[in-house]
Parts: C-alpha cells; sequence; structure tokens
C-alpha cells in the first residue's frame, strides 16, 4: 500500500541518520575517556589505566581558576550588554516598520556572518589607533558585538507571535509605558531572554577568535586552551579541563531547549 | 447605551500624571521618538564602533608598507592588492577556497540524511533526540572539539589503533602516501585538516537543511512516487530542488566560516597558510597591517559574491 509509505523508513536512511549523529557524538565523548587516563606524556589510546589524581591536580592550578574567572566576568557582562542591545533592536525592528529596517537586521548579524578574524583584526586596529590599551573592557566589547545577535534572533522570533494589541489593550487600560513592559511585554519574552541570555553566556565563555585579538596578555578559559593545544604541556589538566567545558555547556543548551520548547503557547498570538 | 454615557466615566481619559505617565503619552503620540530612543544604543555600538572598526581596517588595505623601514605609509595605493596576486599568496587563497568548496560538499552529503530522518520521519521524543543531538555539538565548546580530534587523530591515538586492530594500516599508510592529501601522520595533513573543518561546521549545515526538508509536504514525494517515480527519480526532481535553498543556507555558514579560520590548519594540517592565518601572521609579527586588511577583503568580497548568488537562489528564506 502506498499509504504506508511514509511511515515506513528507509534502512540505508537510518543508517546514514545514526552514522551521522556518531560522527558528531563520539569525538566528544571521547574527551571523558582522556581525562581519566594514567598516560600524561602521550595521547595513548586505549588508556594504560585510570585514575581519578588528574581532578585533584587541575582544581589545585591558580592559573585555570584565573583563566575561568576572567571567562565568567567577561561572559556575563557581554550577555547582559547583549540582553540590553539585543531587546531594544527587536522591539524596535518586530513592532514597528520603517526605512533602513532590513539595513539594521543586517547590521546585527554581521558580526557574526563575517568570519571572526575581521572582527577581531577590525577592533584591534582600531584599538591601535584610538591607543586604547588591552583591558577586561576591550574583550567585553569584543564579546557583546556578536552576541547581540543571539538575543535579538530570540527576541525577534518572540516578538512576532506576541500581538501588538496586546500593549494597545495595556495601554488603553491606562497602564504607563514601565507598567505595560513589566507586566505585559515581559512575562511573554521573558522565557526567550534567559535562552537567549544563556546561549550569548555560552557563544562569549568559549569564544577564541575574536578574543586573540582584544586580549592582549589576558588568557581567558578559551586562550589558556589554545596555548595547551598548540603547545601541549600539561596534557592531563588539558584533559580534565576539556571535559570540564563539555559538562559545563550542555547545561545552558539543555536549559534553554526546554525555556523555548514551549514557546509557542503566547498570549495573543492567534491574531 | 444613554445610560452607559452618562452614569460610566468617559471614554477618553485623563492624560496620566506624573513624569512615567507623561512619557507614556509621550511615546504613544509619537512612536518615532520611541523608536529613535530603542535604536539609538544598539546602533552606537554596533553602528559606530563595530562598522567604524571595519571601515578603518578596510581603509588600511589601501596603505601599503615601506619595503625597507617596515613603516606605513599612509597614501592611497592599489599596491597592496597588488601583493595578493603574488604567486605565493594567491596559493592561499587557492587553497583557502578549495578547502571551503570541499568542506561545504561534504558537510551537505554527511548532513542530509540526518535532516531528512530529522524533518520526516522523526516523531515525537524522537524529534528533540535529534533537535538536542545537533545543538549539543553545534554549542559545545569549539576549542574542545578541535582538542578531540587532536587526541583521535593522533599518532598513538584512536583512529590507528582501531586501523591496527583491524589489520588495515596499509589503508591508511597508503592515502597518507598520496602527494596532495597526505603527510607523515593524520595529525599534519590536509586529510586531517579537511576532517576537523567537517566535524565543526556540520551542524551549520544540519539546521538549515532539516528547516527547509520540513516546509516540503510529504504528499508531494507520495504523488511523485504514484506517478511512477522510482525513489531516485523522486529525490533528484522532488526533493532535492525543494532543499536546495537549506542546503545553500548551510553552505553559506559552512563556506564562510572555513574560509576565515585560523586556528584549526594551525593546530592539524600542515605548515601551508591558509587566508586566516595569512592575516594573523602578518598582522602580528610581521607587522604589515596593509597586507593583513587587505587579505581580509578576500573572504568578505567572496562572501558578498556567495551571498548575492545565494539571495537570488531564495536560500534566505530558509534561514
Amino acid at each position: 500500500m502506498r499509504s504506508d509509505r511514509q511511515n515506513r523508513t528507509p534502512m540505508g536512511l537510518k543508517i546514514a541518520a545514526a552514522a551521522g549523529l556518531a560522527f558528531l557524538h563520539l569525538p566528544l565523548l571521547l574527551i571523558f575517556v582522556y581525562a581519566f587516563t594514567t598516560e600524561d606524556k602521550s595521547y595513548q589510546f586505549p588508556p594504560p589505566g585510570l585514575t581519578l589524581k588528574w581532578f585533584a591536580v587541575t582544581w589545585n592550578r591558580p592559573d585555570v581558576w584565573d583563566a575561568l574567572t576572567l571567562s565568567v566576568k567577561v561572559a556575563s557582562i557581554s550577555t547582559v550588554v547583549a540582553l540590553v542591545l539585543g531587546t531594544l533592536c527587536a522591539a524596535a525592528i518586530s513592532q514597528t516598520r520603517f526605512f533602513g529596517r532590513e539595513a539594521i537586521s543586517l547590521l546585527v548579524i554581521l558580526p557574526i556572518a563575517l568570519p571572526g578574524i575581521i572582527t577581531g583584526i577590525s577592533l584591534r586596529s582600531a584599538f591601535n589607533l584610538a591607543e586604547i590599551p588591552f583591558s577586561f573592557w576591550t574583550i567585553v566589547l569584543g564579546h557583546a558585538t556578536f552576541c547581540v545577535v543571539v538575543v535579538y534572533n530570540n527576541a525577534v522570533a518572540r516578538f512576532r507571535r506576541m500581538s501588538g494589541s496586546l500593549i494597545e489593550a495595556s495601554m488603553d487600560l491606562g497602564a504607563d509605558g514601565f507598567q505595560t513592559f513589566r507586566h505585559v511585554i515581559l512575562p511573554n519574552i521573558g522565557t526567550a531572554l534567559l535562552a537567549g541570555g544563556m546561549l550569548a553566556f555560552a557563544l562569549s565563555f568559549d569564544e577564541v577568535i575574536v578574543t586573540t585579538f582584544t586580549a592582549g596578555q589576558q588568557a581567558t578559559l578559551p586562550i589558556w586552551m589554545l596555548e595547551e593545544l598548540v603547545r601541549p604541556r600539561q596534557r592531563p589538566v588539558t584533559n580534565v579541563v576539556a571535559m570540564v567545558v563539555v559538562l559545563v555547556t550542555f547545561l545552558p543548551i539543555l536549559a534553554a531547549y526546554y525555556l523555548t520548547r514551549d514557546g509557542d503557547q503566547i498570549s495573543g498570538q492567534g491574531k | 447605551m444613554t445610560a452607559a454615557a452618562a452614569s460610566g466615566p468617559s471614554a477618553i481619559l485623563p492624560g496620566r500624571g506624573g513624569i512615567g505617565g507623561a512619557l507614556s503619552d509621550a511615546f504613544w503620540r509619537n512612536p518615532k521618538l520611541l523608536l529613535f530612543l530603542m535604536l539609538t544604543p544598539p546602533l552606537l555600538w554596533l553602528g559606530v564602533i563595530y562598522l567604524g572598526s571595519l571601515f578603518a581596517l578596510l581603509m588600511q588595505s589601501f596603505f601599503s608598507i615601506d619595503e625597507f623601514s617596515g613603516v606605513i605609509v599612509r597614501e592611497f595605493t592599489l599596491k597592496t592588492y597588488g601583493e595578493l596576486l603574488r604567486p605565493s599568496n594567491l596559493d592561499i587563497i587557492i587553497r583557502t577556497v578549495t578547502m571551503a568548496a570541499l568542506v561545504t560538499l561534504a558537510a551537505a552529503v554527511i548532513a542530509f540524511p540526518i535532516a531528512y530522518f530529522a524533518a520526516r520521519y522523526a516523531k515525537g521524543r524522537w524529534k528533540a533526540v535529534f533537535y538536542l543531538g545537533v545543538m549539543l555539538p553545534l554549542w559545545s565548546s569549539y576549542l574542545v572539539k578541535i582538542y578531540a580530534w587532536k587526541l583521535i587523530l593522533a599518532k598513538e591515538g584512536i583512529l590507528n589503533w582501531l586501523f591496527a586492530k583491524l589489520h588495515l594500516t596499509f589503508l591508511l599508510d597508503g592515502w597518507l602516501a598520496l602527494p596532495v592529501v597526505g603527510g607523515n601522520s593524520l595529525s599534519v595533513s590536509p586529510t586531517g585538516t579537511f576532517l576537523v573543518f567537517v566535524y565543526v561546521w556540520l551542524p551549520f549545515m544540519i539546521l538549515p537543511v532539516q528547516a527547509a526538508l520540513e516546509r516540503v509536504p510529504s504528499n508531494l514525494m507520495e504523488a511523485s512516487a504514484d506517478l511512477g517515480a522510482s525513489p531516485g527519480q523522486t529525490f533528484r526532481n522532488v526533493l532535492l530542488p525543494l532543499a536546495l535553498p537549506g542546503v545553500i543556507a548551510g553552505s553559506i555558514f559552512t563556506f564562510s566560516l572555513t574560509l576565515g579560520d585560523y586556528i584549526i590548519p594551525q593546530i592539524i594540517g600542515t605548515s601551508h597558510r591558509f587566508i586566516g592565518m595569512a592575516v594573523y601572521a602578518h598582522q602580528g609579527t610581521a607587522g604589515n597591517i596593509p597586507l593583513a586588511a587587505a587579505f581580509t577583503v578576500v573572504p568578505v568580497a567572496i562572501m558578498g559574491v556567495y551571498l548575492w548568488l545565494a539571495k537570488r537562489a531564495g536560500a534566505f528564506d530558509a534561514l
């Protein structure tokens, strides 16, 4: 029967899809194996033995902690800046129509559409021309620039589904702009902002290409990892850090997924 | 009706009191004022700081470097662009574009079955599994992913071990002995660079292809089969043309990301340079900012043409 067709999955397709997913995930799982290996001079597989001692060694490393702290600080502040700028942009783009609207949405996407090295080198040469010394804030400046887009994307999708008449109704019923924002807009876009913020945090926490140009001598966690990748000195510590980074980035992604999954039930969307 | 008009409050409320209320009223009457205030901060940041830096960089590509003193001459010249056409620099550009094209092609081939399965056959829980199965690798750390491949491709690593266990080491050695793709070991061969590029950018291809495939009505495929087309013909004549905008949208990412990357070929690959590495080297130790700037214009120009073609093919609807 022809109508059965769509329920029967071709075997070849199943195998190809499963192989593709395996290709995406096996390398990450391998990281977990290496974090426990007793071998510390090479990347030998299979590991000659398993041990937990590298976790203790990593825990007592001040350079790892310093890099981690810097990364968390930069990511937090970049996320806050991106949340403010991204939401403003999304609100303006989705609620109104005006000349140059397309140009602005392109401008927001540009920092992530252009290769990171271009953003990095142009910021660096701009800092040089303006004689701004490298600091914590030069890193934040670079990160916030490309974090805006993820917040914007999440917020704009939600704004589009939210009916503009909700805001009008709120204003008609006597709420002022702030009250409308607090009681009508925020509850509707809250989860989208949270999800966008988490993705922005993950993006900033992991960024290395722009950071190499804007950090000067400071080391964020990715910069620390890059050093180890180019010149491996402490393989076991790198293994442990890599595993922890995988685990830590999985959490916001899972959370962002569960927050936006039920995003279809937005009030006023049936307009 | 008359009762309501007589007893109820007037239909037009009095103005809101206080500064907040006055502001709200002002914004309500002049939406353009609110729009202006909302757009000013993001435009200051992105339009002035970001675009300003980009233009400053572009400007520098029209300067040149004095070959004897190493000082940057701030006069308009096209000499630096001329330098891009030197055989050694042209080699870099061709190598990078070839790699980007191959990576895009491979990513499309691997991504298609995953995207097709997720779009058409995965239901309920499996849909979530596929979605997260693509999102987790997409968002996990870029450097950790490269590190994982350093572990995999290492001489003493899992891939060589696997080949040895299967008694297929001769295959690997044979491949590595080939002139263009081979090298001393996988981690210092163009094959290694290619594998890592495909792995790292693959999720960027899967998502738009899946989005495009989800919009293909399944009864089109059934109609094609009913009208006597073989599965191969249906794929070529119905599915592929409809999925193409998604593939092109994905290729924008894989192509652009490969063009600009300088970390992957630096860690896994030969000493032959890619565009990103050339930019990094010229702006760093060499101090030749004009040439570095001219080099960055190459991927931008290539992507500009690419985006224009993609837009004509309708790829932006699939993003």
